[in-house]
């Protein structure tokens, strides 16, 4: 049956199965590969994906389910050339390992932040605890969501050095 | 990238990682991702029996489905001699059963279908007829007279038993226990878990069926090694074997050995012209890939009146599964287990081990671990912290008092190892400090008269990793050096190649600082390459922290030998004799006149365009590395727990970790390497557990069973450290990436022990959960 969402800004649409999987959907249909598998039992949050601004794991989703919507994946999180401030966190602060669960871990990131501008440790750890991270032991991940709030709080400031600096991570 | 980009980013600096850039953006390229022109599926049915006999397969109606390719059978896979396979510890292991079935989930079939759904849809209709067998699910089992004989297919195998090993000196032993003031037991179960790393295993074959070439791209540690395994296995010519692992997921160990669908899928696509990928699903990775441990243990410490130990005994059952699969060694078949002495100066040991086999899944893999060394650290620890329980001494104390002390080193163990450098109190001490030991003791005692359930725990591993001396150390024969091959351009920018693979730890940053630093070439220009057998040299891959240890090692070494031909460009540019020129990282300099000096660059670019009378163009060369000796990074991790009376609940208040892993090469990477162990300890600990039952059902097929930790439960870690360098390895580092996930579980338990011991509590096999813990405050009549 046919499905069409937008992705990351741009019109997608294919001629599926009813039962494809929207994680499949997104790697074999769209070619997109950023988005992973880890479990397929919706614990470990590999396949996070944004729809409409929420996060949802994409193992355990029919792509038909999200017929009409808004998907943002790890590939649209960058603007341009330049990183995102969430990108930026996870790199300045080693957020990141085998960078397996890292674009799972950068979408809940990037959310919480758009919804909690300054978010504690606590707020964070929450925040992600439907992702497993088998490299980092979630310390860093936890320092990187806070640099990107940092970031991302210059940037919305008034101009000024703090607000060039953000949003680039080259 | 950013504030690392102006930096040289030699040993020692933390520089941000080179490799982090394609995976911020999703562009990492793991297995699942590579998609080849006609790339066929293929699915694997595996047992639902833990032991059975196969009467007969049906396939017609998998045949018959849409996209259905093939249906492989054993019986097919037999006809070209493939039904069975060897494993890394020279034992053999059925690729797809063709006689019964051994463990549940063991391979049986496999179909190859143009996509995934349709591979899986039609697996799902292949039909088994089994006769149901005894199902053995422990060594105790697998020893009764009588019970069933698992491997019946091995001509001379009568009973379950596969080795027997032993080491150190059993009558001194004897004597000092004779001699012994107290004599400590601990009997302990550690239990089977499983590496799990995020991304499952998998790979891509594709053979070419014009050259023969085999293309396979595989989820493996270890590329170099599996390309030999193919060879002998499969026949195929070595150099028409390449094996590429791209981005790895993860990896712990559980990709290290080689697993029956790569056998099966590069069969599969030699026959059919086709690449086929197979990548297993999360259940079929935790119910019959590599699983870790299984090792019942007992030991006994034998001290003299003052608490100094005199000798220790062990013994172990070791449950190594359907097929003995062991990534190890081959002439350590309890792996490296006799470092069970650990940080002690115990003047005798005596150690025996005894494998079997049982119908669970094989591997015997190292779960973060150098060869079993996890299951010595845990025994030895608890061991020492429950003797400072029977005779009253501080568990800090005990240590101390029996510490190889630093100036012994070299020291020899009692079973033979010569570990190469410590300073056991200092690192006891820094970790002490940082817990505020003393005032936390008087806080345990006040909080304990008030009634609650709080304790201590600590724990001083040793570790023996960077394996490893060629003599000793092999993987089916092959010696376990490692190699690198570095190449300088004209215009001063290099290749680094290695035979090592990393898995998230970081190489690409890691090896271009050793270069940074041995050759003055900036990290940023250094470009690191790993994981393609054609293009990198032969080496014995990443697992047991021997990356750094053997590799770095090599690295190092190439790095000084093209330092040297760049001092001959350099005298030759600048019309000085060799002898007088000093080096200062990145140039050499005329003795007395810095002034006069060429960098690495001008010398590099000479060597391509300006040589000497005779000399042979290029800067490039490759070293492979033998090691002299182990090393032997240790720590000192000390816990702070609290524990519900009520529910059992254990809740990690503090994790004090203090890690001499010798020299640093990248502090960041370090201290990353080191939080991501203390939290797969922490798992093991409380959370991570595959058992079965007593149908040899596995318990813990998928990640809502087998709990791996979050980031809610996950404690935050105090790191701390001590730098006591090598005297072996070139650049003075030991390596790191398993130290955490070898001390930390012993220091947790003992916390919880520590704990409970005001009720007579001495122990409590992992995972330590709440049930567990309510149950034995309950025995004890400490809670309703």
């Amino acid at each position: 049956m046919k499905v069409s969402m937008r992705v990351n800004g741009a019109e997608k649409s294919g001629d599926i199965e009813p039962r494809v999987l929207l994680v499949d959907f997104i790697r074999t249909n769209l070619g997109m590969t950023g988005t992973h598998v880890g479990c397929d039992t919706s614990s470990c949050g590999a396949c996070t994906v944004l729809v409409n601004g929420d996060p949802v794991k994409s193992c355990t989703l029919l792509a038909v389910q999200v017929d009409g919507s808004e998907v943002k994946t790890i590939e649209g999180i960058a603007q341009g050339a330049a990183l995102a401030p969430i990108q930026v966190g996870f790199h300045e602060e080693h957020g990141l390992q085998c960078g397996f669960c890292t674009p799972g871990m950068m979408l809940i990131g990037e959310e919480l932040i758009s919804r909690i501008p300054n978010p504690t440790d606590e707020q964070i750890r929450w925040a992600i605890s439907g992702n497993i991270c088998r490299c980092t032991g979630y310390m860093n991940i936890v320092k990187a969501v806070q640099h990107a709030a940092k970031l991302t709080a210059a940037a919305k400031a008034p101009a000024g050095k703090e607000a060039a600096m953000a949003g680039g991570g080259e | 990238m950013s504030s690392t980009l102006h930096m040289h980013g030699g040993i020692g600096e933390s520089i941000k990682r080179k490799e982090d850039a394609r995976f911020l953006r999703g562009q990492g390229h793991f297995l699942d991702d590579f998609v080849l022109p006609r790339m066929a599926h293929m699915a694997i049915l595996r047992s639902p029996h833990a032991h059975a006999r196969i009467k007969s397969i049906d396939t017609a109606a998998a045949s018959a489905k849409p996209g259905v390719i093939a249906v492989v059978t054993g019986e097919l896979m037999a006809q070209h001699k493939l039904a069975w396979m060897p494993t890394l510890s020279g034992d053999t292991q059925a690729v797809l059963a063709t006689d019964k079935v051994r463990f549940q989930g063991q391979e049986v079939a496999a179909v190859i279908a143009e996509t995934k759904y349709q591979a899986e849809d039609a697996r799902d209709l292949i039909e088994v007829d089994y006769e149901i067998l005894q199902a053995i699910t422990s060594p105790d089992q697998a020893k009764e007279s009588g019970s069933a004989l698992i491997r019946d297919d091995k001509e001379g195998q009568k009973d379950n038993h596969i080795y027997h090993w032993e080491s150190g000196d059993k009558a001194g032993t004897q004597a000092a226990f004779a001699k012994a003031h107290k004599v400590v037991r601990l009997n302990t179960f550690y239990p089977r878990c499983h590496p799990a790393p995020l991304e499952t295993c998998g790979c891509i074959a594709d053979v070419d069926g014009v050259t023969g070439k085999a293309t396979i791209y595989m989820t493996s540690q270890a590329p170099h090694a599996i390309r030999t395994v193919f060879a002998l296995v499969a026949g195929i010519p070595e150099h028409q074997i390449r094996i590429i692992s791209p981005d790895i997921g993860g990896g712990f160990g559980n990709k290290v050995p080689v697993y029956p669908g790569y056998v099966v899928a590069t069969a599969a696509s030699l026959l059919l012209g086709r690449p086929v990928k197979w990548v297993e699903d999360r259940t079929e990775n935790l119910i019959s890939t590599g699983f870790a441990r299984d090792y019942h243990m007992t030991g006994d410490l034998a001290l003299d009146k003052d608490g100094k130990m005199l000798a220790l005994r062990v013994h172990l059952d070791s449950d190594n599964g359907a097929f003995f699969a062991d990534a190890q060694p081959s002439k350590f078949k309890a792996g490296l287990f006799h470092i069970v002495t650990g940080s002690y100066d115990i003047p005798t040991a005596h150690v025996t081990a005894d494998g079997y086999y049982t119908n669970k899944a094989p591997g015997g893999v190292a779960y973060r671990c150098s060869f079993r060394v996890t299951e010595a650290s845990y025994l030895i620890e608890r061991l020492v912290s429950n003797a400072a329980m029977e005779i009253g001494m501080d568990q800090a104390e005990i240590r101390t008092k029996n510490f190889i002390q630093p100036e012994q080193f070299p020291y020899t163990s009692a079973t033979g190892w010569i570990y190469d450098s410590g300073d056991y109190p200092k690192a006891m001490d820094v970790a002490l400090k940082q817990l505020g030991y003393e005032d936390l003791k008087k806080d345990v005692e006040a909080r304990r008269k008030k009634g609650e359930v709080t304790g201590i725990g600590i724990a001083s591993f040793t570790e023996v990793v960077g394996a490893g001396p060629g003599a000793d150390y092999d993987i089916l024969g092959l010696r376990m050096f490692d190699s690198a091959e570095l190449r300088v351009h004209p215009t001063g920018k290099a290749i680094l190649k290695l035979g090592v693979k990393s898995q998230g730890q970081g190489h690409e940053t890691t090896f271009a600082q050793i270069v940074a630093e041995e050759l003055g070439i900036p990290a940023q220009d250094v470009l690191v390459m790993e994981g393609d057998t054609d293009n990198t040299p032969y080496g014995l891959g990443t697992y047991a922290s021997r990356s750094t240890p053997v590799a770095g090692a090599a690295t190092a070494m190439v790095s000084r030998k093209l330092r040297e031909k760049a001092r001959k460009l350099a005298a030759h540019l600048l019309e000085a004799a060799e002898e007088d020129l000093e080096w200062e990282r990145g140039k050499f300099f005329v003795k007395g006149s810095p002034e006069k000096f060429k960098t690495i660059q001008e010398a590099a670019f000479a060597a391509y365009t300006n040589l000497p009378e005779g000399m042979e163009p290029g800067l490039e060369g490759v070293h492979y590395y033998d090691p002299p000796n182990m090393t032997y990074p240790f720590g000192t991790y000390a816990v702070v727990v609290d524990v519900d009376k009520g529910t059992g609940q254990v809740k990690v208040k503090r994790m004090v970790a203090v890690d001499d892993c010798g020299v640093r090469i990248n502090p960041m990477i370090v201290e990353g390497q080191i939080q991501g162990g203390l939290t797969e300890g922490y798992g093991i600990a409380f959370m991570e557990l595959i058992t079965f039952d007593a149908e040899g059902n596995c318990i813990g097929s998928n990640l809502m069973d087998y709990l791996i930790p979050g980031s809610m439960e996950t404690p935050k870690f105090e790191i701390g450290q001590t730098v006591t360098p090598s005297p072996h390895h070139p650049l003075g580092a030991k390596g790191v990436g398993e130290s955490a996930t070898v001390g930390s579980p012993a220091a947790y338990v003992n916390a919880v022990i520590d704990a409970l011991s005001p009720y007579g509590i001495t122990n409590i096999d992992m995972p330590v959960t709440s049930d567990k813990v309510w149950a034995a405050l309950r025995s004890k009549g400490v809670t309703e």
